[in-house]
């Protein structure tokens, strides 16, 4: 079998993105100087970047749309006159939800397509397997996805939001409104490990505390022993750290058991993979996230963002997803670093980024915090709605990546190159 | 124990056993029919699964869609056995590659009818509550199902003239051949009527699973747990085998947890296939 395996046909796709040149045309008309800028910085050349994900597999629930953002995120970019007016070439790899390709993608973008940046990974997994690559091959790195936090190293920067954002916001709202004993049920590897300490701490911190939390094997998709476990421990409310299309059976469990209407479900990653979709709209209501994208948020820039998205995927596209819009978040960020830069450089775009850089998000104003490495942005508190979709229950604004602050200063000691854990 | 707890114990078990009996039945069929080995066994899981969703979003009725889905899986099966199975029989490691490749195709194939996301169906009937517990209604078809898929299977071989012809066909090929049996079209029912049990298995499992193009990569090693460790009985050894197999990954899951109880799994059947490397029905007389 292991013959067969190495068969899988490994899928490379190099997506060339067309210039939009209409909307070329306007943005130019709009900048009034850009027929300048085009010529103007010698080069023509489009500039190569990369993108990792897993557009297949257990994982592409979250990748499809991740890799859809970043085509619409590149193809936006280039809209608006590239970066120094060069357009980007993006040159992207399936991982195929297997750890072992995301190291060999890798070091194939950073030594063969040589390119300026690359993007990538999904869950934290993948994400180890990469980094020490792209460190050692000088690589610009960003991570754009939701993780536990406290990844420290000079060459990456991570956009998702992390537990000082979200937990932070999402286990006193839970334990507020329904009670202070927490079952957390998580994903078996680093993020979902890491994840139930940040709960304990915030529990503990509220004056409840974590009751019982276990740990899920990623290919587990019978949870019955666990509905049983989680009914004899009575928690006043349950939390969902889980990931992945296996796992998206337990909300089916829940469900049918009749638990769903009896016991509160809050969690940090539903949703994430469009898991509301799952149950029925009538089973599906009030379980309790925290993103800091929801489709509903109302701004100009998710206005534009979603008019945008469902002209190029089609009105019919499921949900977007929070993990989405960090990828187009990622791509946005590094552009205009770039562009603050004048250069695609590691050193200047680095700089450039560490020196605080913001912009218009789907998610509202996210910045570059400097010396973390990490985003400041706004967390909302959502809810599931009888359209399977989110309703916003509250959003906070610019919340700072405190933990990350706290142990990291990239600027003073660039050299760090760890993750912290609380 | 109290009681209650104890009924939910009993429940838990006994479901753990129906599923991997509805994820393996069908794999057990064609091997031990036919010897051939299919890799495509999670993606006819799979197509189950996506057929009654289709079903049940075209307005049939839950259990309907579920049968119309086993019955199309299983014209899927005729039809991969027409174009691809029959031109490689007797080549063990030839059909192993061959349906490897199909079940990439067929995933591909449903990621771009269907889209990659995640999608769900209800699951039919309510719960009931035993004592702090509840239980879902569903669980019980679940037992039933697997119940009456043993029961389908053990008719199928025995008391219809296919059956006969199938399992003579097996035993003793060429004298199956001498008194003119169709051996190629036995086989194309035989493959068949193993597409259509895993059809069914996937039907099944659709209202509590995730319906998702990958979905049977996180069962068909389970399944192909139970068909080797059953060994060549397609009947008595798959039987056995799930009972034993899923009755220790229940126990130990809801004593210890779900972790321990798939690791409790494992090493049950790597001893069981140390000790009766053919598997629990290896030594028994062979019928069925």
């Amino acid at each position: 079998m292991s013959s067969a395996l190495t068969l899988r046909h490994r899928r490379r796709c190099t997506a060339i993105v067309a210039v939009g040149l209409l909307a070329l045309l306007t943005a130019c008309g709009g900048s009034g100087s850009g027929g300048t800028t085009g010529g103007g910085s010698g080069s023509s050349e489009p500039i190569k970047v990369g993108s990792i994900l897993d557009e297949t597999g257990p994982l592409n629930i979250y990748g499809k749309a991740m890799s859809d953002a970043t085509k619409l995120a590149i193809s936006d970019i280039n809209a608006k006159g590239g970066v120094n007016g060069r357009m980007l070439q993006l040159v992207s790899y399936d991982a195929q939800s297997d750890n072992a390709k995301y190291t060999q993608y890798a070091t194939t973008l950073a030594q063969k397509d040589k390119v300026a940046v690359v993007m990538g990974g999904i869950t934290s997994a993948s994400r180890e397997a990469i980094r020490p690559v792209l460190d050692r091959t000088k690589t610009l790195y960003f991570y754009n996805e939701q993780y536990e936090g406290g990844v420290c190293d000079e060459n990456t920067f991570l956009t998702g939001v992390v537990p000082s954002q979200q937990l932070a916001a999402l286990v006193p709202y839970a334990m507020n409104k329904y009670g202070k004993k927490v079952y957390v049920v998580a994903a078996d590897y680093n993020y979902g490990r890491i994840s139930t300490q940040w709960v304990e701490k915030y529990a503990s911190e509220n004056g409840g505390s974590v009751v019982t939390s276990e740990f899920i094997p990623l290919e587990s998709t019978d949870f019955r022993s666990v509905i049983n476990n989680l009914q004899a421990g009575r928690p006043d409310v349950v939390m969902s750290l889980l990931v992945g299309g296996n796992h998206i059976a337990f909300y089916r469990q829940y469900s049918s058991t009749g638990l769903i209407k009896t016991l509160p479900l809050v969690s940090a990653t539903f949703g994430l993979g469009n898991e509301q979709v799952v149950l029925s709209p009538a089973e599906d209501k009030g379980i309790v996230i925290a993103t800091p994208y929801i489709q509903s948020l109302d701004n100009p820039e998710n206005k534009r963002f979603v008019a945008l998205w469902h002209k190029q995927y089609g009105d019919n596209y499921p949900y977007i997803t929070d993990s989405a819009v960090t990828a187009w978040n990622g791509w946005h960020l590094w552009a205009a670093a770039a562009n603050a830069a004048k250069s695609v450089d590691r050193a200047a775009v680095t700089k450039a980024l560490e020196a605080g850089i913001s912009i218009d998000a789907p998610s509202g104003k996210v910045t570059m915090d400097g010396k973390s490495h990490h985003v400041i942005q706004n967390v909302s508190i959502g809810e599931t709605n009888s359209t399977q979709g989110f309703t916003v229950l509250d959003t906070k604004a610019d919340v700072p990546p405190a933990f990350e602050q706290e142990v990291c200063d990239l600027v003073a000691n660039p050299a760090t190159n760890k993750q912290f854990t609380p | 124990m109290h009681g209650d707890q104890l009924v939910n114990f009993a429940a838990s078990l006994l479901t753990s056993v129906a599923l991997l009996v509805v994820i393996s039945l069908g794999l057990a069929v064609i091997f031990g029919m036919m010897g051939v080995i299919n890799l495509a066994h999670g993606e006819f899981l799979m197509l189950g699964a996506f057929f009654t969703l289709s079903g049940v979003r075209a307005g049939l009725n839950v259990w309907l869609a579920m049968i119309a889905a086993a019955l199309a899986v299983g014209l899927v099966g005729l039809a991969v056995e027409r174009l691809l199975i029959q031109f490689l029989y007797g080549r063990l490691a030839a059909t192993m590659l061959a349906t490897w490749g199909l079940s990439l195709i067929l995933v591909q194939v449903v990621v771009l009818a269907y889209g990659p996301a995640t999608q769900g169906i209800p699951t039919p009937l309510g719960a009931v509550r035993v004592g702090r517990y509840s239980l879902s209604e569903y669980n019980l078809v679940l037992i039933g199902a697997a119940l009456l898929l043993l029961a389908v299977v053990f008719l199928v071989f025995t008391r219809t003239r296919y059956g006969t012809m199938a399992r003579a066909a097996t035993q003793l090929p060429d004298m199956a051949g001498a008194v003119g049996i169709n051996a190629r079209r036995v086989n194309m029912l035989t493959f068949g009527f193993g597409a259509a049990l895993a059809g069914a298995g996937g039907a099944l499992l659709a209202p509590v699973a995730g319906v998702v193009p990958s979905m049977g990569q996180a069962y068909v090693g389970r399944a192909f747990m139970t068909v080797v460790v059953g060994g060549p009985g397609v009947l008595t050894g798959t039987a056995t085998a799930a009972g034993l197999l899923g009755s220790v990954d229940s126990l130990v899951s809801n004593v210890f947890s779900s972790f321990l109880g798939t690791a409790s799994l494992l090493l049950v059947a790597i001893v069981l296939l140390r000790l009766l490397p053919t598997g629990i029905s290896g030594r028994w007389r062979r019928q069925l």
